[in-house]
């Protein structure tokens, strides 16, 4: 989970066990390399400033990537995430203009704190579906949240007719003004966005250390038989875990909307693209099993760095794609050969025991 | 060696040793093939025929040693490497494609095909039918092999490696799922190959079976060759003793302690097959506290289905359960655990272990909840909890965090029993709790099982070693196809009278149900 790897096991202090250490490291000497570097070569970019807009943008993304470290390390993936960001947004931004007709001639506002639950809740119920889709029906995990990917992005669209939602500023006597907060209010200096990642991280990392059901979630994904006959609740767990990436993508569909006061039914698309990549980057094993939410959130870290450092130096668009994807293949790589090294060393151990 | 040479060395292995994560199967193993001849391999459960033959076959590669074909020294990266080399094998587990056509996989890898690189069916089946008929099994080349009992499948296995014209032919257990006629049928075509020079080597548990058709034998013990003789030399005796070692296997005594009331019964489980009929048939049994229950059974006689049903894992099982004489009306396996029931499963890599968690981790899964308080794991008493088992079952493990999979087999054992008494249970189910692990650790797992019989725990073990279920049992039931066959008090059962009962209901056998209610 946090504990992130600085315990080298190998207790002769040879080459080996040195080269496996700075490997398990990797995420963070990425970082550090990506910082120094851009600190050089793009003017501004240890300022302030620059560093409180990429903290936002990498919240984003950080968000959902946190919920798709624990479908991932159940062994599982959700691809829709993007679309429960898009789709949520859309509920945020029908509610803060037209409220619910109740069809009796009476129309409800809610006030901006319950239209937030309402619209987390939604996020949650389409977790719940992909949930039910892979528990109870069996539907491979790919398939099913492909299949929410489409209906999920379909509504949002029928909710506007394909039009955004704009202006959210609300109207003062029905109680919905303060929308913004979320995307523009600060605390302490800080953007709220990045509180509430923090918040968000820390409950996850906990979470995932210190309770059983954390326990469970690496449980499932090392090896679900074994898990079951533990008595461990396989599906109670997966259904967890889907919600919890769908109440991710949620929050982050409320921050988008607030942030820009508007939302376009578009939001999203490919998000989860960049989550799984976070993921991945920070460390979780696409077979399940393993993972850590501080790793994740380095990973994050990394690829949003990646992309407005080089925005911020002018490299094409195009390029960042293809650097991108380099630095997302590096890092398995590096995770595979990690791994061989790892296990050569201990079946030698072994043999020269046995 | 003492083994005459009338028949040349075909095949050398030299010092071969192989390691897996957590156990050594073999070590230090020297081994001669030779021509013409059958060489039969036989050893216990686990000690490592089979990873010797897939090394031999180019599937696994040795840690360290050599291996001398022809008297060079060569190393097979691939089993199509050793099939090159005129290596064939029949694997014990059978490696064929259900979809595809008999002949399809006789000829799978090395596909007839015409000068358009077209498959050639009609070939295939013509030269495929050539081979079966050999085989006298009524196969035709264009079946589906899901469509063949077991029995024929394991044939066409046998045809395709005989298809392969191999110079060295290896066997694992050809005979598990073969019927009488069949194995006559077998045996003329080992006769056969071996009049045209071919090196069988013949691994089988049954030793009427090797005794009959080998020529030289050689016996592993715990991955170490104890013995190599050529047949005509050697006595059933001899191959036991080579098998069992003088430091045979030690078994804990019983303490003479009364077992207590009834703690566990099960009535009238049933448990339908997939293929139709009954994989567990109408089996009760009662078990009391502090009794140690043995369930002995060949491969396949519901043993493990058995266990499955009273640990909740079918849904359609039926029959009724009880702990202490209270019905348990639970269904699932969580709810089933919190009744008192654990089960430790035979198959300890996919259904014992998360292999890629820490031994702590390990041992705390299944009992979470006695370290939680309201949502929060208190470390130090978890720590505690482990520590203390680790010590009770000595586990050997340099630090707990260590990931499990490090550790070697009989220690990993070790582990998923510690897993299951960590759940407090009242009734322990055991399935092959000695499988795969080595001399000492054996002899630590039965001392436990000693242990906490003594401590009022009822313990029902599944076994297909007899040696095992006569030494360690207050009672003993044997199971045959699905049902209970027998079931002995310890000072009346012998292992004649237990075999037989192990072998009922093969053959239309009476409704002699023989319960202990």
């Amino acid at each position: 989970m946090t504990d992130i790897p600085a315990k080298a096991t190998a207790p002769s202090a040879s080459s080996g066990s040195l080269l496996l250490t700075l490997m398990k490291l990797r995420t963070f000497i990425a970082l550090i390399v990506v910082l120094v570097f851009f600190s050089i070569a793009a003017p501004n970019f240890l300022s302030a400033a620059n560093m409180i807009l990429m903290a936002k943008h990498v919240a984003l993304n950080a968000f959902l990537a946190m919920g798709m470290t624990f479908v991932i390390i159940t062994g599982g993936i959700d691809l829709s995430v993007g679309s429960i960001v898009g789709l949520c947004g859309m509920v945020a931004g029908y509610l803060v203009l037209n409220g619910i007709d109740l069809q009796i001639g009476y129309t409800v506002y809610f006030n901006v704190v319950e239209i937030a639950l309402i619209t987390l809740a939604v996020g949650i119920a389409i977790g719940a579906v992909n949930g039910l889709l892979i528990t109870r029906l069996n539907v491979a995990p790919f398939i099913a949240t492909l299949g929410t990917l489409y209906v999920a992005r379909g509504l949002a669209l029928l909710s506007s007719d394909g039009r955004t939602f704009p202006n959210l500023v609300g109207k003062a006597d029905l109680g919905t003004t303060g929308f913004g907060y979320l995307g523009a209010g600060k605390l302490l200096g800080l953007p709220v966005s990045i509180w509430i990642l923090v918040v968000v991280a820390l409950g996850a990392a906990y979470l995932a250390r210190f309770t059983p059901l954390g326990r469970h979630i690496f449980a499932v994904g090392g090896n679900e038989r074994a898990s079951r006959i533990s008595g461990v609740r396989v599906n109670m767990v997966k259904m967890f875990v889907y919600m919890f990436s769908g109440f991710c993508a949620a929050i982050v569909g409320l921050i988008i909307s607030s942030e820009l006061m508007a939302s376009h039914p578009a939001t999203g698309e490919s998000f989860e693209l960049n989550a799984i990549a976070a993921a991945v980057l920070g460390g979780t094993s696409m077979s399940g099993g393993r993972g850590t939410i501080g790793g994740t959130i380095v990973g994050a870290f990394v690829i949003g760095i990646l992309s407005d450092g080089l925005v911020m130096m002018g490299v094409s668009s195009f390029w960042q794609m293809v650097i991108k994807g380099l630095v997302i293949i590096v890092a398995v790589v590096v995770d595979q050969a990690q791994r061989r090294l790892q296990s050569r060393v201990t079946l030698m151990q072994m043999a020269k025991v046995g | 060696m003492s083994v005459a040479a009338n028949h040349d060395v075909i095949l050398k292995l030299e010092d071969i040793s192989k390691v897996y994560a957590g156990t050594i199967a073999v070590k230090h193993a020297n081994f001669e093939v030779r021509k013409g001849a059958v060489n039969v391999l036989v050893g216990e459960n686990g000690a490592g025929k089979s990873t010797l033959m897939k090394i031999i076959a180019g599937v696994e590669q040795p840690t360290a040693g050599r291996i001398l074909l022809d008297g060079n020294e060569v190393s097979f990266s691939s089993s199509g490497d050793a099939v090159s080399r005129g290596i064939g094998m029949v694997f014990q587990e059978l490696n064929l494609f259900g979809n595809l056509s008999v002949a399809e996989n006789i000829f799978a890898t090395r596909e007839l095909a015409n000068r358009f690189r077209k498959i050639d069916h009609k070939e295939q089946e013509k030269r495929a039918a050539e081979f079966l008929v050999q085989l006298e099994a009524g196969i035709r080349p264009d079946m589906l092999v899901e469509d063949l009992r077991i029995g024929q499948q394991q044939l066409v296995e046998i045809a395709k490696a005989v298809s392969l014209d191999a110079r060295i032919l290896i066997m694992d257990e050809p005979t598990s799922a073969l019927s009488a006629a069949e194995v006559e049928i077998l045996f003329k075509v080992i006769a056969d190959l071996k009049a045209r020079g071919v090196a069988i080597v013949y691994i089988s548990h049954r030793l009427e079976e090797l005794i009959r058709i080998g020529d030289y034998i050689t016996v592993l013990r715990d991955g170490r060759i104890t013995g190599q003789e050529e047949m005509k030399n050697v006595d059933t005796q001899w191959i036991v003793r080579q098998m069992i070692g003088s430091d045979a296997k030690d078994f804990a005594k019983a303490d003479g302690h009364q077992p207590g009331a009834e703690v566990f019964r099960a009535e009238d489980i049933c448990l339908p097959r997939v293929t139709g009929g009954l994989a567990v048939d109408h089996v009760s049994l009662s078990l009391r506290a502090g009794e140690i229950l043995g369930i002995y059974g060949l491969m396949g006689a519901g043993r493990s289905e058995l266990f499955d049903c009273i640990m909740g894992r079918h849904g359609h099982a039926s029959g009724r359960i009880f702990i202490d004489g209270k019905p348990v009306k639970e269904r699932d396996t969580t709810r089933r655990i919190r009744r008192g029931l654990a089960l430790i499963p035979e198959d300890r890599q996919r259904e014992g272990l998360v292999s890629i968690l820490s031994v702590a981790s390990n041992l705390t899964l299944a009992s979470l909840s006695r370290f939680v308080s309201l949502f929060h794991i208190r470390g130090g008493v978890e720590r505690q909890a482990v520590t203390q088992m680790v010590r009770e079952l000595s586990i050997k493990v340099a630090d707990p965090a260590q990931e499990v999979s490090s550790l070697s087999g009989g220690n990993q054992q070790k582990v998923v029993i510690g897993k299951a008494l960590l759940t407090g249970p009242k009734v322990l189910l055991m399935d092959e709790p000695s499988r795969g692990i080595d001399v000492g650790a054996k002899a630590d797992v039965f001392r436990t099982m000693r242990k906490l019989s003594r401590d009022g725990l009822g313990i029902l073990f599944a076994t297909s070693d007899l040696d095992e279920v006569m030494a360690l049992s207050d009672r003993i039931a044997v199971m045959s196809n699905g049902r209970l066959t027998g079931m002995f008090d310890r000072a009346e059962a012998t292992e004649a009278a237990i075999v037989a009962a192990s072998a009922l209901g093969h053959g239309p056998a009476p409704h002699t149900e023989t319960n202990a209610a």
